[in-house]
């Protein structure tokens, strides 16, 4: 199965969802707008041809200076054929909201939940959706990138030379 | 109250019950001795790995990588050096390739000891458990010659290693290859084909095919269901592909066929092990990446090339090229990834581990419902569920 092929079965089911496809990278990676996510992962699952089966992993991710900051990223993997591909998705910070895909992959369950913790991005229709790793009445989201490693109101450590 | 009406009790299994061999809790519905329904709390030595790793320059973070799963630590480290090596682009060597490979199989060797002998003594076996801890402890004291450390290893550095083999480390790792058939043999005697323990894992928390790869299960659980698959095979790293080894596989996914394809795999690596030693090929530790490998602590002192390095590589002003990559490896409990996202600085921009025991943890639930208390700890054990990795 070639890159190509991925790409020209995604584009002839969702010409205008697909924003970007960069080969250049270590796999295939497609960006696509948010609210058809969940058929996108559908199809890649259940086409006979695509048939990827198996959710690798599900992340977050913060670009606080993007238009759409908050992110999600799919990694899918066909067993058959041995390919790997990489689904990102943007959403705005005001309403960070996403279908879930756990009906799809009962592993993407403890996935969004971490997600959740960690970005605040709210799956719709999760079974379970509250924190994971994180206490519960933590009211904030610590992977998001305004959130200092460290309390910044420390004077005993000078970290202006080490680190961000 | 209506009499007839059903109660059932709930048990707090956990979190610092013996039986979980690590920091996680089990709210268990129990009806008697079967269990109803558990809901998880995990989360208890959660450390921030991912948010601490966007503030630590890339040779830092392997000591963060420990600390995950620790029971077969060297693999995670390497696992990350090359992840960050596949980032720079960096190519190894043979030689490195097959020494990381002889102590990333000695650590699954050690970590798949500790889940099976466990599982012997969740069934009442305790003598097993004490046979291959004497050998894991002298896989230990191997790792000790290599990198200094015992547990938590921080083996390796990115582009190679920082020593050689000492001559006393490849006498123990024979010593070892020599001893350890000896020892599993004999740990296999008193479980393998033993009544009591096969009664109490035969059909105990089966989990199959289809479900085990829709819960993304990898490694021994997805293998004991089944499922051939393996990154050493489908994505060969560090050179696996010049070793000829057999993947085990079982069939119901039970918690004998766990224990059974853990096992086989002790062997499979021994005789990777024999092989990558047999014919480590001559060469250097470490390959010519000044920007990412220190240079000898002699030159920093005496060149002044050398110390310039030194100073731009720990200060971390190397400059790291604008991508991201995914790159997995097959830990101890399946596949074990590592995606990083670089933006040119000294630091990841975002890093996510697939931590293998996160993601095939929450099947529990699914393999325990309906079963009886006892074999849902069984269950739990042979899963080889290890806090550190399952928190991150």
């Amino acid at each position: 199965m070639k890159d190509s092929e991925i790409t020209e079965c995604l584009k002839k089911q969702f010409s205008d969802d697909i924003f970007e496809v960069d080969i250049s990278s270590d796999m295939l990676t497609v960006t696509v707008a948010h609210p058809v996510i969940h058929e996108i992962i559908r199809f890649l699952k259940e086409d006979p041809f695509l048939n990827f089966m198996f959710l690798t992993t599900l992340c977050g991710i913060h670009y606080p200076d993007r238009g759409l900051p908050l992110g999600v990223i799919y990694h899918l993997h066909n067993f058959y054929e041995n390919k790997r591909i990489r689904i990102k998705t943007f959403l705005s910070l005001n309403n960070p909201k996403i279908a879930t895909v756990t009906d799809l992959f009962a592993t993407a369950n403890w996935m969004e939940r971490e997600t959740y913790d960690f970005y605040g991005i709210i799956f719709e229709g999760h079974p379970n959706l509250k924190r994971i790793l994180n206490v519960d009445y933590l009211d904030y989201f610590p992977m998001r990138k305004e959130y200092p490693l460290e309390d910044p109101t420390r004077e005993d450590k000078d970290d202006r030379y080490f680190g961000r | 109250m209506n009499s007839e009406e059903k109660q059932y009790t709930t048990l707090n299994l956990g979190p610092t019950h013996p039986a979980t061999h690590g920091i996680f809790q089990n709210v268990l519905t129990i009806d008697g001795e079967k269990i109803v329904d558990t809901e998880q709390t995990i989360g208890y030595i959660h450390r921030a790995f991912e948010k601490i790793a966007e503030h630590r320059p890339y040779y830092q973070i392997t000591t963060l990588t420990d600390r995950m799963n620790y029971c077969s630590a060297p693999i995670n480290n390497i696992g990350w050096h090359m992840t960050v090596e596949k980032l720079l682009g960096v190519k190894t060597n043979k030689r490195i390739n097959y020494m990381r490979i002889i102590l990333m199989e000695l650590a699954r060797i050690t970590d798949h000891l500790i889940c099976n002998s466990i599982i012997g003594v969740d069934s009442g076996a305790l003598t097993g458990f004490v046979y291959v801890f004497q050998e894991r402890e002298r896989v230990y004291e191997i790792y000790e010659e290599v990198s200094g450390a015992r547990l938590t290893t921080n083996m390796g550095r990115i582009g190679g290693f920082e020593r050689d083999f000492t001559p006393t480390a490849i006498r123990k790792i024979k010593e070892f290859l020599e001893r350890m058939p000896k020892v599993l043999k004999e740990f296999e005697k008193l479980l393998l084909r033993n009544r009591i323990f096969m009664d109490r894992t035969i059909g105990v928390g089966p989990i199959s095919a289809e479900k085990a790869i829709n819960y993304g299960f990898a490694g021994p659980n997805l293998r004991a269901a089944g499922v051939d698959f393996d990154v050493r095979i489908m994505n060969p790293y560090s050179s696996y592909e010049d070793f000829e080894f057999e993947i085990p596989l079982g069939s119901n996914g039970d918690t004998y066929d766990r224990f059974c394809v853990r096992q086989e795999e002790v062997w499979q690596s021994l005789n990777i092990i024999r092989n990558a030693l047999d014919n480590i090929p001559e060469g250097r530790h470490y390959v010519d990446v000044p920007e990412f490998y220190l240079p000898p602590k002699e030159d920093v002192y005496s060149k002044m090339e050398a110390l310039i390095w030194h100073f731009k590589i720990v200060m971390g002003e190397i400059d790291i090229p604008k991508k991201e990559v995914y790159h997995s490896v097959e830990g101890a409990n399946g596949e074990l990834g590592f995606y990083l996202v670089s933006d040119g600085g000294r630091t990841p921009y975002r890093l996510h581990f697939r931590r293998p025991c996160f993601v095939y943890y929450q099947a529990l639930p699914e393999m325990i419902r309906g079963g009886v208390l006892s074999d849902a700890i069984l269950t739990m054990s042979s899963m080889n569920v290890i806090a550190g990795e399952l928190d991150g």
